[in-house]
């Protein structure tokens, strides 16, 4: 009987830190210099989407402290001021947690509406934040095209986790 | 009535936890940002442990990317290899005029130092690398590649392809460093333009065009212009190809860059011996005095 509900138990663990996995995964993933003209600079920040995804549809497990520090993870890695997506993270999973209830009562056309209406905040806050440390304003134009493509990317993302939701993390 | 009201009573303190946790992280992110503005060598130091220690994860992670690049770009040339050929057969005979002409330029490139005397730089010693990520993305315009100091990469060495410089070393951990990217919002670069020899500062501004600030000298200015770098400032040797001016319709003058962001793949990372970006001072002009 033990050793059965040890590996059930490392199979739940195993299961309960996936969201926060993948979308480290993500994270990597959008860092691949993919050679792609012209992608590299409006490459859609993915862990922005599976912070959202899963603020969503599992804040319990993916909470606001692994939004924080996945942001913190984005920021060392990326080269942006430190600090800027850990709080830009915070605030998409904080607003994605408060709105979960009408996202989950409609269709997925609003959870994809919702998660635009986030990505313009998040990235307005990012420009915002990056031009200010630096003391001047930066070109908004690449924040805007690539502000487009990540809502553009949203729905097969949001298809594929939503995938590995039903396979792996079952619901209460 | 008892239980329910203390059910909501928990629901409130939960709640009020929650708001509380939120606060504190969010007060966190501005304290890193004044932390990252303040003390930047502790910064630097976790973003080069955060880069070394995820480096050999992306590398492996970016060889199948590359390979899945490498046959969309194969199936995409097989349509325009016709054209190509030809194009490729004028372009051998066009550079073949240009190899005679050099050659003959080189010899009497040679003749003419030896009459003046002329003392040449430093030979250069380079590191060669591979780009395993870019930061992808707006606001950050760098990418990190597989050498480090283990390999002799140092702070403010420059970094080149085959078409130009691609920017400077910006951060060095043991087996991998960032490379700022001429564009990125913190790039300021000395530079010359060829014909004119108007100096000016190339400066990033997150776009694809870097603008040129302090130009020396606005009446010649000639569009089309090769811009090398200047030289000054001891971080960069002069000469080093850039890109190429223009003068957008709203009278900034900027640089179309020969190095393109998405076409890096391997690198040169060079050492001049100039001594990087961050000697002090004294010690520069102490070593350089003795030489």
């Amino acid at each position: 009987m033990r050793p059965a509900g040890l590996t059930q138990r490392l199979d739940m663990a195993a299961r309960h830190v996936l969201p926060v996995v993948l979308t480290l995964l993500l994270l990597l993933l959008s860092l691949l210099p993919l050679k792609l003209p012209g992608l590299a600079s409006i490459m859609p920040p993915l862990a922005l989407m599976g912070v959202f995804y899963w603020g969503v549809y599992r804040p319990d497990l993916l909470n606001g402290l692994s939004a924080f520090l996945i942001g913190f993870v984005y920021d060392l890695l990326a080269g942006l001021p430190i600090g800027v997506s850990a709080l830009v993270l915070l605030l998409v999973h904080g607003f994605a947690h408060a709105r979960r209830r009408s996202f989950l009562s409609h269709g997925f056309l609003v959870v994809w509406t919702g998660f635009a209406v986030t990505s313009a905040g998040a990235f307005l806050v990012t420009w915002l934040l990056v031009s200010i440390l630096a003391g001047m304003a930066t070109d908004p134009w690449p924040a805007f095209t690539q502000f487009l493509m990540t809502v553009l990317f949203f729905p097969p993302l949001a298809r594929l986790m939503g995938l590995t939701h039903q396979a792996f993390v079952k619901d209460e | 009535m008892k239980p329910t009201s203390s059910t909501a009573r928990l629901a409130i303190v939960k709640q009020l936890a929650q708001r509380f946790a939120f606060a504190t992280m969010a007060l966190a992110a501005f304290a890193l940002m004044l932390v990252g503005k303040a003390d930047t060598v502790l910064v630097e130091r976790l973003r080069t442990t955060a880069v070394d220690t995820v480096t050999p994860i992306l590398e492996m992670m970016s060889r199948p990317a590359a390979t899945m690049a490498e046959v969309v770009d194969n199936v995409r040339q097989l349509g325009h290899i016709r054209t190509e050929n030809t194009q490729l057969r004028d372009d051998n005979q066009k550079l073949l005029r240009w190899q005679e002409a050099a050659k003959r330029l080189e010899s009497e490139n040679a003749q003419l130092k030896e009459l003046l005397n002329f003392v040449p730089g430093p030979d250069a010693g380079f590191v060669s690398a591979r780009v395993v990520a870019d930061s992808g993305g707006a606001f950050a315009h760098s990418v990190l590649i597989n050498a480090g100091s283990r390999q002799g990469v140092r702070k403010g060495q420059a970094v080149v392809t085959g078409e130009g410089l691609v920017g400077r070393v910006h951060q060095v951990g043991q087996h991998s460093s960032r490379v700022l990217l001429l564009t990125d919002l913190n790039s300021h670069l000395p530079i010359m333009l060829e014909t004119s020899r108007t100096r000016a500062i190339m400066t990033g501004d997150n776009g694809d065009k870097p603008k040129l600030n302090y130009l020396s000298d606005t009446l010649r200015l000639v569009p089309g212009d090769r811009v090398v770098t200047s030289g000054h400032g001891g971080v960069l040797p002069p000469g080093l190809p850039v890109g190429l001016m223009l003068q957008g319709p709203d009278g900034v003058v900027r640089v179309e860059p020969f190095v393109n962001r998405h076409k890096l793949e391997f690198v040169r990372i060079v050492d001049y011996g100039l001594g990087g970006a961050i000697t002090p001072p004294e010690e520069g002009v102490g070593v350089q005095g003795k030489r």
